[in-house]
Order: structure tokens, then C-alpha cells, then sequence
């Protein structure tokens, strides 16, 4: 087994549970072995950068130093949530071009007993593991159900190719990373011309109009080409087009319904493993008409949706048709 | 190719922003590098809704107009996609500046909407006192006090979230949160040194 230490952040214990849930489900499949860093803390995510440079660099670096204390027989720091990636990375990044900011961090956390020296940890997200250590090969060797007649949109969104230290992926603006392993699963994958396009990230909370715009693109693009879902490997990505889709769609009177659903939920289903196991029924604008295409079941939803309010309160005429034509 | 900050000998501190900016951003800027081509502004996604585009915002900090540059909601809507930042031909870590640009406007209480900067803030209070976020927690706060008219069409997708766990309405507390703030108090008293 490869082991890698897993830095999940807050995310995969709430609003991306689905992708938590998945990942836990296919690691032993994928023959990864994860450590989790021991009382990881938050990575303060694109907010306390924007605040004060030196303490949102020492957050980050205490996550650095223990999970480089944990690396027996490997030092590889493996993230799942595109924002805790590019913050562990850039940490790592910056700490070893700025000697200033690396004294800062370390004085900081030598406070808390801890020290981190930039270099030491392998900084990577879980796609990169994927594609790169796990590999397409032996990956396609385990899909017991090829995901075929399901159309999808792969979608990247920021963090994880841009701005990419590292030099890891193919292209910072079309890579075609995601693109492959969806093949591989056995999907029907669109050219998603806005496949590293921005999802609004904070916006949604700060500038509704402003992230409700972004949304819009890529749900309409999507759309226009017919995905069935769009896959996401970022968990702030899935929350800004799968909670406020509603809201989007109210504000633009459009009645899109694509389901966002993380890459590893769709590994699992082609792998074999019941949906129930993977998450599904989490997401909020349901995927169970897209399930149904690939012959497999969405499980229950704990509770009933509530019934999506419509966008003109008087009877208006439609045209057959006018479900599906969303703009 | 990285270069270190230029270090100009005129003691007007206007004059002196751009050197301040590009010495408080993480890593090397390489703001002075800007050859106000404009490729930024027409890479950023959230552009049309900028006072200045980011090639106009560093003309301004060139130019020494340190107000005027720390009240421009720019640095506020960037959304930190990066896309300038990989397409800049100078390589200037633009994303950062705007980081920069951000702390330095909160220092200097010179923003002119408070919602970005609550929102910030609000998140880093939770982060410092659990050592997690708390989304309940900080969504509640934040829509109460900055959007309550957006509250009524929220409530469905709140509920979902809720009831699908997918936000936990209690926080959790990391075990070494007497260690975490005894970092980033000693964090923030270095960042007070100039």
C-alpha cells in the first residue's frame, strides 16, 4: 500500500461529506493508505491571507510542521479540497523564496514548539495521486462498471491548475488530467471549454451578483452541451454550484438542474460500489435522473426537497419544451 | 527569474507604496515588473465588476496614490482564480498583491464596503477561536448582519444543508487550540514589526 499523509480540511467534514464519504470508499481499491495529520487546523482557506500575512502563513505552517513530523516513509501531504492544497503548497512555496516570511513562520511556530523547513513535505492534491502515482492503467483495471451513457462535464475549477508551482499539470487552463480518468471510468466526456473557469469561490457570500454570473456560465455551458452532471474535485466548487443553483436560477429566471458531483463518487460507481457507499443523495440539485441512465438508483434522500418556487407568480403560456430550454 | 524588491531612495512615503506593497506580499511580487499590457484585466472573470481594473490599480500604486488604491473594491472582488497570475507575462504574482492590497486597506480602514472585509474577518475569528471554520456559525452572522433580504430565499437550500448534515450547527475545537493561539499571537506581533 502507498501511504500518503492526508490533510483533509474543514470541508470534507461538512458541506463535501459526499466527497469525504467516496474517497474513504475507494482508497483501499486505489491501494492508498492515508495518515491523517494528527489535529490538523483550518487553512484559513482564501480569507486570513487577505487579513494579515504573517499569522495566516503560521495557520498554514502548523499544519506543515506536524504533518512533516508524521512522514515516516513518506513525505508526501496529500490534500483533497483545492483550497487547502494551494494554501499547504504555497506556504511551502513562498517559505522557501521569501527567507524573511520562513524566519517569521518559524519563529512563530517555534511558540508552539514546532518548526517546518520549507521542501521537506511533497505538496500534492488527490487527482495528482491519482493520475500520477495510482495511474490510469491500474485504475482502469479495476472498473467492474464502465460508466457508459453518461455524459459529463469535467470540471476543475482554480486551485488545483493554477497557479501550480510545481509544474504538475498538462495545461493551467485546458489540462486534460480530469478529462482521462473520466475516459477511463468509461464516461462520455464533454471538451468542457470552461473546465478551469471560476465558480465564484467566495463571492457567494460577499457579492451574490457578482458568483450568481459565474455560476451561470458554467452551468449553461454544461447545459448547452448536454452533461448529465459536471464532475468537481474541489468542495467549494460543488457548494457554489450545487447550493446556489437555486438561488442563481431565481436571480437570472433560469431553471437549471445539473447535478455537481465529486470524481471520486463516480470512481466508486465504476468500481463497482453501491451508491448508497459513495454519498450520492447528499447533493442538493438531485442526480438521480443522470443515475438513471447508467441503470443505477439514487438512494433515499433523508428528507423531502422542498418544492423549487417558481420564477413568475402569474400563469404564463409555455411552449413544449420550455423544461428543457433553460435561458 | 526572480527579483528582489527595488528599493527607491526618495523619502516621500507615496512614493515609497510600491515598495511597501510588493515587500508585504509572500513571496517575491515582482509588482514592479508590471508593463501595463493589460492582460489581467482581460483574464479576470469578475472584472466588470471592478472599480479599477488590476493593470489601472497598479499604474495608481506606481503613481504613489496609496488612498485611492486601498479604497478600490478591486482586491475585494477578486476571486483568486489565478488567472491573471499564469497568464501575466511578468510573472507578477498578482493574485498575492491583491492579498497584500486587502490587509494593508483593513490596516488602514480605508475600504469602502465593510462586507467583503467582515466576511474575512468573521471567518478568521471562528478559525482562531476553534481551529476549524464554522460555517453555521459564520453564515448566520454574516447574512444577518449584511444580507437579511437574502435570507427568506436561502431558507430551502439552509435546510438542505441542515438536514443533510452538510453543515453542523455546533463547532469543533481542535485539541491544540491553546497552541494554535499562542502561534498566531506570536504570528501577529511579528507582523507589527515593520
Amino acid at each position: 500500500m502507498n501511504k500518503y499523509i492526508f490533510y483533509p480540511g474543514c470541508s470534507m467534514e461538512s458541506s463535501a461529506r459526499a466527497y469525504d464519504i467516496s474517497l474513504r470508499a475507494i482508497k483501499d481499491t486505489l491501494d492508498m493508505d492515508l495518515v491523517e495529520v494528527e489535529d490538523w487546523n483550518c487553512c484559513g482557506a482564501t480569507e486570513y491571507l487577505g487579513i494579515s500575512l504573517t499569522p495566516a502563513y503560521a495557520l498554514i505552517g502548523r499544519n506543515l510542521a506536524i504533518a512533516a513530523s508524521q512522514s515516516n516513509g513518506t513525505k508526501t501531504l496529500m490534500a483533497s479540497c483545492s483550497a487547502c492544497y494551494l494554501n499547504l503548497a504555497k506556504a511551502d512555496h513562498y517559505m522557501a523564496e521569501r527567507p524573511k516570511l520562513e524566519q517569521n513562520v518559524n519563529k512563530a511556530l517555534a511558540a508552539g514548539n514546532l518548526h517546518y523547513k520549507p521542501g521537506s513535505l511533497d505538496i500534492r492534491h488527490l487527482l495528482d495521486v491519482i493520475i500520477n502515482d495510482v495511474g490510469l492503467d491500474y485504475v482502469e483495471s479495476k472498473v467492474t462498471r464502465p460508466l457508459k451513457g453518461l455524459r459529463v462535464a469535467p470540471y476543475l475549477g482554480c486551485m488545483v491548475p493554477r497557479p501550480d508551482y510545481y509544474n504538475r499539470w498538462s495545461d493551467h487552463e485546458h489540462p486534460n488530467e480530469l478529462d482521462r480518468l473520466l475516459k477511463v471510468l468509461g464516461a462520455e466526456v464533454i471538451d468542457f471549454p470552461l473546465k478551469t473557469h471560476c465558480c465564484g469561490g467566495h463571492m457567494t457570500q460577499i457579492g451574490p451578483s457578482t458568483a450568481f454570473e459565474l455560476i451561470r456560465r458554467l452551468i449553461q455551458s454544461a447545459d448547452q452541451y448536454k452533461a448529465d452532471l459536471m464532475v468537481t474535485v474541489c468542495p467549494m466548487c460543488q457548494m457554489n454550484l450545487d447550493a446556489y443553483q437555486n438561488e442563481a436560477n431565481a436571480y437570472f429566471k433560469t431553471k437549471y438542474k445539473m447535478p455537481i458531483i465529486f470524481f471520486t463518487q463516480l470512481m466508486g460507481l465504476a468500481f463497482g460500489i453501491e451508491p448508497k457507499q459513495l454519498g450520492f443523495g447528499l447533493e442538493l440539485v438531485s442526480a438521480k435522473q443522470a443515475l438513471g441512465k447508467i441503470g443505477l438508483e439514487t438512494p433515499e434522500v433523508e428528507v423531502q426537497q422542498p418544492k423549487r418556487k417558481k420564477s413568475t407568480g402569474l400563469p404564463m403560456p409555455s411552449m413544449p419544451g420550455d423544461e428543457e430550454v433553460n435561458s | 527569474m526572480t527579483t528582489l524588491p527595488i528599493t527607491i531612495l526618495d523619502t516621500n512615503p507615496n512614493l515609497r507604496f510600491l515598495e511597501e506593497v510588493s515587500a508585504r506580499t509572500a513571496g517575491v511580487s515582482r509588482l514592479e515588473m508590471c508593463i501595463q499590457c493589460g492582460t489581467c484585466g482581460g483574464s479576470c472573470p469578475s472584472a466588470a465588476d471592478m472599480d479599477h481594473t488590476p493593470r489601472m490599480l497598479f499604474a495608481m500604486i506606481r503613481a504613489g496614490m496609496r488612498d485611492e488604491a486601498l479604497r478600490s473594491n478591486t482586491p475585494w472582488v477578486c476571486v483568486s482564480c489565478y488567472h491573471c497570475t499564469v497568464r501575466c507575462p511578468q510573472e507578477v504574482h498578482i493574485t498575492d498583491v491583491m492579498y497584500t492590497l486587502k490587509s494593508m486597506a483593513i490596516q488602514a480602514k480605508l475600504y469602502k464596503d465593510s462586507t467583503a472585509p467582515d466576511f474575512s474577518q468573521t471567518f478568521v475569528d471562528m478559525v482562531e477561536n476553534y481551529g476549524r471554520s464554522f460555517e453555521f456559525g459564520l453564515a448566520t452572522r454574516h447574512y444577518l448582519k449584511h444580507f437579511p433580504l437574502r435570507l427568506p430565499g436561502m431558507a430551502s437550500m439552509g435546510y438542505g444543508m441542515l438536514t443533510k448534515k452538510r453543515m453542523g450547527m455546533t463547532p469543533k475545537r481542535i485539541v491544540g487550540i491553546d497552541q494554535l493561539k499562542t502561534i498566531l499571537k506570536r504570528a501577529q506581533e511579528l507582523e507589527n514589526v515593520p
